[in-house]
């Protein structure tokens, strides 16, 4: 008999009931909450007079609509400017109050976006399945756990049985061996994967990254690619259990401890998938072959590298890539053949779910050390993920080094990554951004986003442009 | 939720690939606590010549006239045709509630994304999946016909064009019974709690690092 995917391993773990119909009652370990996607979640509970399944399953953070500037933040919700934010805010609060869920309310220093929160926590474990009403709860498959995207209803459903119904996906490996360069970051690796399978290369799969380059990454590395997963189409995106995982894990708050982390650790192990798997689907990457990537488009399949060009209608692979390369010039006010290097920037945005990790941070530091950012960038922006990274980074000194350089050091939140906050883009200002769409108006009403990672965020900061990251 | 059993209605035809969630409902209007009245702001950023804000009046806004829902041929439309991998993007469950408080009740598009698709059903909004031909074809249809109506019988999953062309498509067995009798499979589920208990047990015996904290 074949081996085993990871995937298949956690989904068999997982089933509490199979369906004749081909699905199955999976059981869900982790649910993490925000304010967006769980009101009306909490209200059906309310109306159907349901209270939740496991309280301790689940844990909340607010963290799309609030404010990163500390004057906001001084004064607690009430100093929410905006009054619809304030009040979805406030409303996680009593939710969680009201139910007894555990919450990281906005004066915790714990609080933080919720996908460098959970990890952080170590509310985020390998062999779990771990469920949030956003999109990029992809980014927890780094732990070797199986975690996706849910929509409200299914929030409402978790909170009430602790199961969701599923039908089992494919299995996708996509293999990327080899050595990365000097400067190529996981974000470079998963921008470059999108680019080759396209925006729904991934639908109907699981995403499993391997290969010799992927095991040589770190915990946050593998985080900001599983989170760009769901970029390529897939819900989900998963690396196997290895060393870097346990070491990542120990010793957070909520990881077993004592005899609890032997027992964990050695259940752990089998957590990657069987040499002789067998995927739907492999797709083989080149390390060798990745440079630092920039969106150009609107889709984050719409990237090149740093020293590419624009794509010319010839490009197209069909009609309809083709047109949406017509809308996609237009919007992004940019002409075939340009390139890239000569496209400037009006703000820069480091952080976000993606990468507002230590990490980054420090990546973005080293290049921002002793110079300034060009005259030319209205704002320079660097949100922390989470209360906690925000005190590490400032531990090593690395706000001082950001506030030399001229960029804005924030309170943690989603921020400008979907500008629900008071951070947003102007109508046509261009963004060299760490966050994970460019979708139009994503980070703001008429806004131009480029993806890229936080070294090559903040040498487009200090230039005006984007430059290779690898020639400073 | 609505049930759905036969619907026949205008179709109107969204030319265009990879429709993200961004697109179908803008971000700034997932500040609501209610999920109702999101209708008005669908599509907003395509649909009006100016920035939407929640919670305000959208009567007096200026309509952009290209876009497809804006003409006077499109109104009351209730089927939307559209491109591969639509819904793409975001989890959020504002994207069906904007399309279903707009009036759709069915989409038909050569594939989903796959959060999109799954959080419609949950709000009896039937997204249909038909091959690429056959999509191309009905976007010509619409295109031809002015006021050209599709029924859609999900009972017996077929797609009836007006000239009686029966198109039949696929849906799983356990959403097209939730959503032909309107059911909540919270209920459904909790009908067998006694097997998500003893799965429990077993699991806090295996990991018992996941409880109790």
């Amino acid at each position: 008999m074949a081996g085993k995917t990871l995937y298949d391993k956690l989904w068999e773990q997982h089933v509490v009931k199979e369906r004749d119909d081909g699905t199955a009652l999976i059981y869900i370990d982790r649910q993490l909450l925000h304010e967006v996607t769980s009101p009306q979640a909490f209200e059906g509970l309310r109306i159907a007079g349901r209270k939740p399944w496991r309280l301790d399953a689940n844990l909340a953070t607010p963290d799309h609509n609030v404010p990163t500037t500390s004057a906001e933040r001084e004064s607690g919700i009430a100093g929410i400017q905006d009054p619809v934010s304030r009040i979805q805010v406030k409303t996680l609060d009593e939710n969680c109050d009201e139910f007894g869920i555990t919450e990281f309310k906005m004066a915790d220093k714990r609080q933080g976006i919720v996908h460098v929160v959970g990890p952080e926590q170590g509310a985020t474990l390998p062999g779990m399945t771990v469920v949030c009403g956003d999109s990029h709860t992809a980014t927890h498959g780094a732990f070797a756990a199986l975690a996706h995207g849910i929509g409200t209803s299914e929030v409402e459903h978790v909170l009430a049985t602790q199961c969701l119904i599923q039908r089992k996906m494919k299995n996708l490996l996509i293999r990327v061996d080899g050595e990365l360069g000097a400067g190529i970051t996981g974000k470079d690796v998963v921008l470059h994967i999108i680019g080759v399978i396209g925006t729904a290369g991934g639908n109907g799969t699981a995403m499993e990254f391997g290969g010799s380059a992927i095991r040589s990454l770190s915990m946050e590395a593998r985080m900001t690619m599983c989170n760009m997963a769901i970029e390529a189409g897939a819900r989900v995106g998963m690396v196997g259990f290895d060393d870097i995982t346990s070491e990542y894990v120990k010793g957070r708050p909520y990881a077993p401890k004592g005899e609890q982390w032997e027992m964990a650790l050695a259940a752990w192990k089998d957590l990657v998938s069987d040499d002789d798997a067998v995927f739907d689907k492999v797709v083989e990457i080149r390390a060798e072959d990745i440079k630092p990537q920039v969106t150009w488009g609107t889709s984050p399949e719409m990237v090149t590298t740093i020293d590419g060009t624009v794509p010319t209608l010839a490009d197209a692979a069909d009609e309809v890539q083709r047109s949406g390369f017509e809308r996609a010039y237009q919007y992004m006010g940019l002409t075939p053949g340009q390139k890239i290097t000569d496209i400037k920037l009006d703000r820069v945005f480091i952080g976000s779910c993606t990468n507002s990790r230590i990490e980054d941070l420090r990546a973005a530091a080293d290049v921002a050390k002793g110079r300034k950012v060009a005259g030319s960038v209205k704002q320079a922006l660097v949100v922390p993920g989470s209360g906690l990274v925000k005190a590490q980074a400032e531990a090593e000194g690395l706000d001082k080094v950001f506030i030399e350089a001229g960029f804005e050091w924030r309170e943690p939140g989603c921020s400008m990554c979907l500008a629900m906050n008071a951070d947003k883009l102007g109508s046509g200002e261009h963004c060299a951004s760490t966050s994970n769409r460019n979708f139009e108006g994503r980070q703001g009403y008429g806004g131009r986003t480029h993806l890229v990672s936080p070294a090559m965020a903040a040498a487009a900061a200090i230039a005006g442009h984007f430059v290779d990251v690898r020639e400073l | 939720m609505k049930p759905f059993t036969v619907h026949k209605g205008i179709a109107a035809p969204m030319d265009r690939a990879n429709i993200d969630t961004d697109m179908i409902i803008p971000k700034q209007f997932l500040k609501s606590i209610k999920r109702s009245g999101f209708g008005p702001n669908l599509f907003d950023e395509l649909r009006y010549l100016d920035e939407g804000q929640p919670d305000a009046d959208n009567s007096g806004r200026p309509l952009n006239p290209d876009f497809v829902l804006n003409q006077p041929r499109y109104q009351g439309a209730s089927v939307l045709l559209a491109r591969e991998n639509f819904g793409c993007g975001s989890s959020r469950e504002h994207a069906p509630w904007a399309l279903e408080d707009f009036g759709f009740r069915a989409i038909i598009a050569p594939s989903y994304a796959d959060i999109f698709f799954n959080n419609s059903f949950k709000n009896g909004l039937l997204p249909i999946v038909l091959d690429d031909a056959t999509v191309d074809r009905l976007f010509k249809a619409v295109a031809a016909n002015e006021g050209y109506e599709l029924t859609i019988d999900l009972a017996q999953q077929k797609v009836i064009t007006p000239d009686g062309e029966e198109i039949p498509f696929e849906v799983d067995a356990f959403r097209k019974h939730c959503l032909l009798n309107g059911l909540d499979d919270i209920g459904l589920t909790l009908q067998d709690a006694d097997d998500i208990r003893a799965y429990e047990q077993n699991r806090r015996q295996q990991a018992p690092w996941l409880f109790g904290a």
